[in-house]
């Protein structure tokens, strides 16, 4: 559905998504990465649960919600991509420990 | 084309008032600023508060504990007319107290707040940290005790903004923005308004401009000596929810976020977002709720709360204008229900009728120059 509008040279790497390998360029966001990898779910709002997915792509909106290496409700579009980054769907609401 | 009442003012006040004349069956227009306008609604933090408001002037603790009492039903009557709803909860609500000295200063407003309401009908109390826990979970280590009040509660600014707008527009009332108010004018037994979007022919006219009114009094025999005083709110992510119960200093949201505010400055017309303050407010959050560390805080924003001298409402009808009101406060909010429901009204009638002649600016006493 997307693709680069032209190749680049830069170095390749790869992290996961929802467990699944995805290669990406350096430089990319992991918004554009996962895009280009061909997904668009990213995450499932905190109230209905629905599908949702990157809309800005400018750090303002918060559609593209993921959990990165553990640490949930990153704005996938603000975040480069980096080797081994360990990405998953951002289910709804986070827990908190009160106690 | 004559309007029975223009209301100068699409924020919560203006609208509030604006939506009760509508259910009066007169024939409203608002006329609104626009975006650019300083627009407290916004801004607010969303509480219904009726424990602390009115120590030293018993008539604005007493409208504050009428507009609490009418809001449940007032809410449900958003709901129903416009399937909006506002997100209403009469959970009660806490101020927490966060060193003994704080507990004595408080213990102290509540015994005066007694005497305020009559201690029959106010219901506030002071509640030890070990009940405390049972009503609210996460408890700082610093938090000593809590004011409680069963008559506060919280709302969402925005969807009662939204749903009053909707009201309006439901109940035949017409709205028009980028519509600055820039004179207004005697024209028989009415006025002439003159705004950038052309001028409009009414009975009587309501200012409830916020800090616009300042400038728009004197153009109708009104002195209102309201100023600017900053707020900042900071929010996070949303999380499950944790409590319902909205306490001074922080509340969760129906969709999971928590609000993290009550600063006050004398700043002007700033509205950038600082970070000396906001570490304060987020210092005093964590102090009451430690778990609100981990949180990420992905907005934050100021507001211009619309402040008179003693920081009570100003309700005045004009001498020399007939039919032309100013309706000022802060509490916006807490407000509504009576606004709506009780201030209507009187404008419909109009004049303001008691309790209102308290709220004069009169009482200020505030030189001319």
């Amino acid at each position: 559905m997307f693709k680069r509008i032209k190749a680049t040279e830069t170095p390749r790497v790869s992290f996961s998504f929802e467990g699944q390998p995805i290669e990406a360029s350096t430089g990319d966001t992991v918004a554009s990465a996962l895009m280009l990898s061909g997904q668009t779910h990213f995450r499932n709002t905190p109230i209905s649960q629905s599908e949702r997915g990157p809309f800005c792509m400018m750090g303002v909106c918060f559609e593209c919600l993921v959990e990165i290496d553990g640490i949930p409700n990153r704005q996938a579009c603000m975040i480069p991509v980096r080797e081994g980054m360990v990405v998953r769907r951002q289910k709804g609401a986070i827990g908190v420990e009160t106690e | 084309m004559s309007y029975d009442t223009i209301v100068v003012g699409g924020g919560l006040v203006g609208a509030a008032i604006a939506r009760g004349l509508c259910k009066l069956g007169e024939k409203v227009l608002v006329l609104d600023e626009g975006d650019v306008a300083f627009r407290a609604s916004r801004g607010n933090f969303g509480l219904v508060w009726v424990q602390s408001k009115g120590d030293g002037m018993p008539e604005y603790a007493r409208w504050s504990r009428h507009s609490a009492d009418v809001w449940p039903e007032f809410s449900q009557d958003l709901l129903e007319e416009t399937g909006i709803d506002t997100a209403y909860h009469k959970a009660g609500g806490a101020h927490l107290c966060l060193s003994e000295e704080a507990w004595e200063r408080q213990s102290a407003l509540i015994k005066r707040m007694h005497n305020v309401h009559g201690a029959a009908e106010y219901g506030a109390v002071m509640i030890e940290r070990k009940e405390l826990d049972t009503m609210l979970p996460g408890l700082g280590p610093d938090v000593v005790g809590a004011s409680w009040s069963p008559h506060d509660g919280h709302a969402s600014p925005l969807y009662l903004l939204r749903a009053l707008h909707d009201s309006i527009a439901r109940s035949g009332g017409e709205y028009r923005a980028e519509a600055r108010v820039e004179g207004i004018a005697k024209e028989g037994s009415g006025y002439r308004v003159t705004t950038r979007a052309g001028s409009f022919s009414g009975a009587k006219v309501v200012l409830a401009a916020g800090l616009g009114n300042r400038s728009l009094g004197p153009l109708v025999g009104l002195e209102v000596p309201v100023f600017p005083q900053k707020g900042q709110i900071l929010v996070t992510e949303r999380t499950e929810m944790k409590f319902s119960m909205p306490t001074l200093f922080v509340r969760q949201t129906d969709e999971g976020s928590f609000l993290l505010g009550d600063s006050h400055e004398d700043a002007g017309f700033d509205l950038t977002s600082r970070p000396g303050i906001m570490a304060d407010i987020a210092t005093r959050a964590i102090r009451s709720f430690p778990f609100l560390k981990n949180l990420r805080l992905i907005r934050s924003w100021a507001a211009l709360r619309v402040m008179s001298p003693d920081g009570f409402p100003i309700y005045q009808q004009s001498e020399s204008h007939p039919g032309v009101f100013s309706v000022n406060c802060h509490s916006g909010v807490t407000l509504a229900g009576a606004h709506a429901r009780t201030l209507a009204p009187m404008i419909a009638r109009g004049r303001l009728e008691e309790p209102m002649s308290a709220f004069s600016r009169k009482r200020l006493h505030v030189q001319a120059h």
